[in-house]
């Protein structure tokens, strides 16, 4: 079963990085929704893999660790919270910037009439 | 144990909800927002003369003892930086409201204080796991406060500041997992407990712990090759959240210096001197390349964000030897790139305004040259590092802390060098829109903008450089016993582990 978790793992993480290095919003925000599934994983196997082992004291033992699940779970909502931002922020982006790289030129900030002060 | 430390945690968590429920009311959101703010410094001001004592203070949330449950841990290091964060915030605050920043965009002020709020949380809390969430905390609210007024541009680099951040982030996530692996605990006393007892076969998986958790700290903290998301956030963010974010850098630091000397100590054999060795050539050539960029900034703001670049670079430099003497340098050009970072970027805002632009291109003299120039003139010395200000001081702590380094050559070679290619970047770009400027006729009379209360925002920060300046030697004495305190770590751990009401 480690073999498995660790392949698992593994190929989410290559994938994610790669698409992330795609430098468009969307291959970058699956990427990253990819690397969130990678950690979660990584993140729960961190309490070591027991099988039949519930993480409830009041039943015989053996007993797996509850904190990574506790971890994990954390971790997965912050994941969602920020992949949200991130999905409306390249949107908003999107169609006020009219394209979806990500690199920009090397350009003094813009600034608005309002910000003038005017 | 006292509730009384977690007020700046409470204060913001209340008042960020707060403010949102009376949007719309400018004039209530602006004094609420500017009380609490003041209420804030009055607060970390009295935490810090009580950490001053020496005293290590521990708040048990829920009241479960750690390493169960999640401590809130107020040493002298902590409490320096709230303090500072709260100085920082409200000279900010008072100019974005005399510039009418606040007005710009939907949710200024809520969004400030949750950003006060992740950013005490990250400054005093004991469990790396809660320092992550702190630090999710804090981004989710500059996310916001990044593309405050909007416009193609600035979105455009929120989007590339979310995204680097995000990244960042998951690799918190994984480096905290194999650090829960190790250890088997995620309060930061009782690791560097247990630290001390890991067998050596360990080794490896510790090592690459701590390089995954400094690599997550060096995003934070601009650190080459990590730096890419600062020049353009800094860029195109706000002004006055481009000013609050020099205190985000900060916080890389502090974790580094907190991590790095806590758990990952220099005494701890496993690791050794590995963390020292990755961090000085990075910190090295974040200098370099941040000073550069000064010079080839092309836009003020620009070249104020590599400036905080090599700022951050020269900070790193003080940090990387993990010694008492240098972590003392390494304070003091904490406190002041913090506040001259802020000072320059607002200063920046008010050329801006009056230009128009902060392209390096030529143009009419603006509304209150002379004013503005003068102010400039100030935060880039500070910056920049010449006397008679605090940031030549700052250079001489450091310079002085590492003459016996192996690498002093370098060191000494880099901060001068740059430091005279960082004075040829701002008289180059100060004399472009001051003095030339001068050439060029103007159309029409240029309108100046209302300048009060935004004067005392900038003119708070650089007088709080100035006061740094003056009391040099009584700051450096409690920094001296902040340093000490950080490489005697048996206080924090016994503080933690051993708190029993």
């Amino acid at each position: 079963m480690e073999l498995l978790v660790a392949i698992i793992i593994g190929s989410l993480t290559a994938v994610g990085t790669y698409l992330m290095l795609r430098m468009r919003t969307f291959p970058v925000i699956v990427g990253l929704s990819l690397l969130a599934y990678a950690v979660n994983f990584f993140l729960f196997a961190s309490g070591r893999l027991m099988l039949n082992s519930p993480p409830l004291l009041y039943v015989e033992g053996p007993h797996t660790d509850a904190l990574p699940q506790a971890l994990t779970l954390t971790a997965i909502v912050i994941a969602f919270g920020m992949t949200a931002v991130a999905v409306i922020m390249a949107l908003t982006a999107y169609l006020n910037g009219g394209t979806d790289k990500l690199d920009m030129e090397n350009e003094a900030p813009e600034v608005t009439p309002e910000e003038r002060g005017q | 144990m006292t509730h009384f430390m977690v007020l700046p945690l409470i204060i913001t968590a209340v008042m960020a909800p707060t403010l949102l429920l009376v949007r719309g009311q400018l004039v209530i959101q602006r004094t609420l927002s500017v009380a609490t703010t003041a209420l804030l410094v009055v607060i970390c001001a009295m935490l810090m003369a009580q950490a001053a004592t020496g005293e290590v203070t521990v708040y048990k949330m829920g009241n479960w003892d750690a390493p169960f449950g999640i401590v809130m841990v107020m040493d002298r290091l902590s409490a320096l930086m709230i303090t500072l964060t709260a100085l920082l915030a409200l000279g900010v605050l008072i100019y974005s409201i005399g510039t009418k920043w606040d007005e710009r965009g939907a949710h200024f002020h809520p969004l400030y204080q949750f950003q006060l709020f992740g950013l005490f949380g990250a400054m005093m809390t004991g469990d790396i796991f809660n320092l992550f969430v702190f630090f999710e905390v804090l981004l989710i609210a500059s996310y916001g406060l990044m593309v405050h007024g909007g416009g193609r541009l600035r979105t455009r680099a929120g989007v590339q500041y979310i995204i680097y951040n995000l990244a960042g982030s998951t690799l918190f996530v994984f480096s905290l997992a194999t650090i829960y692996a190790v250890f088997g605990t995620l309060n930061m006393a009782d690791m560097a407990a247990k630290a001390a007892t890991l067998p050596p076969e360990d080794a490896a998986l510790v090592r690459t712990a701590g390089a995954m958790v400094l690599l997550v700290f060096a995003v934070k903290g601009a650190l080459l090759p990590l730096h890419f998301w600062l020049p353009n956030t800094y860029t195109h963010a706000p002004a006055p959240v481009a000013a609050l974010f020099a205190i985000m850098t900060k916080v890389g630091a502090y974790a580094i210096l907190r991590v790095f000397t806590l758990i990952f100590g220099p005494s701890l054999a496993l690791t050794g001197t590995l963390f020292s060795d990755l961090l000085m050539p990075a910190a090295l050539i974040t200098t370099v390349i941040g000073m550069v960029g000064v010079m080839a900034g092309g836009s003020l703001a620009r070249v104020a964000s590599f400036a905080a670049v090599g700022s951050m670079g020269t900070l790193f430099i003080a940090i990387a030897p993990f010694t008492e003497g240098a972590t003392v340098a390494a304070l003091y050009y904490l406190i002041h790139s913090t506040l001259a970072a802020g000072a320059l970027f607002l200063v920046i805002d008010m050329v801006q305004a009056r230009r128009g632009t902060c392209a390096l291109d030529l143009r009419a003299p603006i509304a209150q040259s002379g004013l503005v120039a003068a102010l400039f003139f100030a935060a880039a010395i500070a910056t920049t590092g010449l006397p008679p200000l605090s940031g030549f001081i700052g250079k001489l702590f450091v310079l002085d802390a590492l003459r016996d380094h192996a690498l002093a050559v370098w060191v000494w070679g880099v901060v001068l060098v740059t430091s005279l290619v960082a004075v040829v970047g701002f008289s180059q770009a100060g004399s472009i829109v001051f003095w030339k400027a001068h050439a060029v006729k103007a159309d029409s009379t240029p309108a100046a903008p209302a300048t009060g209360v935004a004067l005392a925002g900038v003119g708070g920060l650089l007088a709080l450089i100035v006061l740094m300046t003056i009391v040099a030697g009584p700051l450096t004495d409690y920094l001296t016993d902040t340093a000490a305190q950080l490489y005697a770590p048996e206080g924090y751990i016994g503080a933690v582990l051993g708190a029993e009401e």
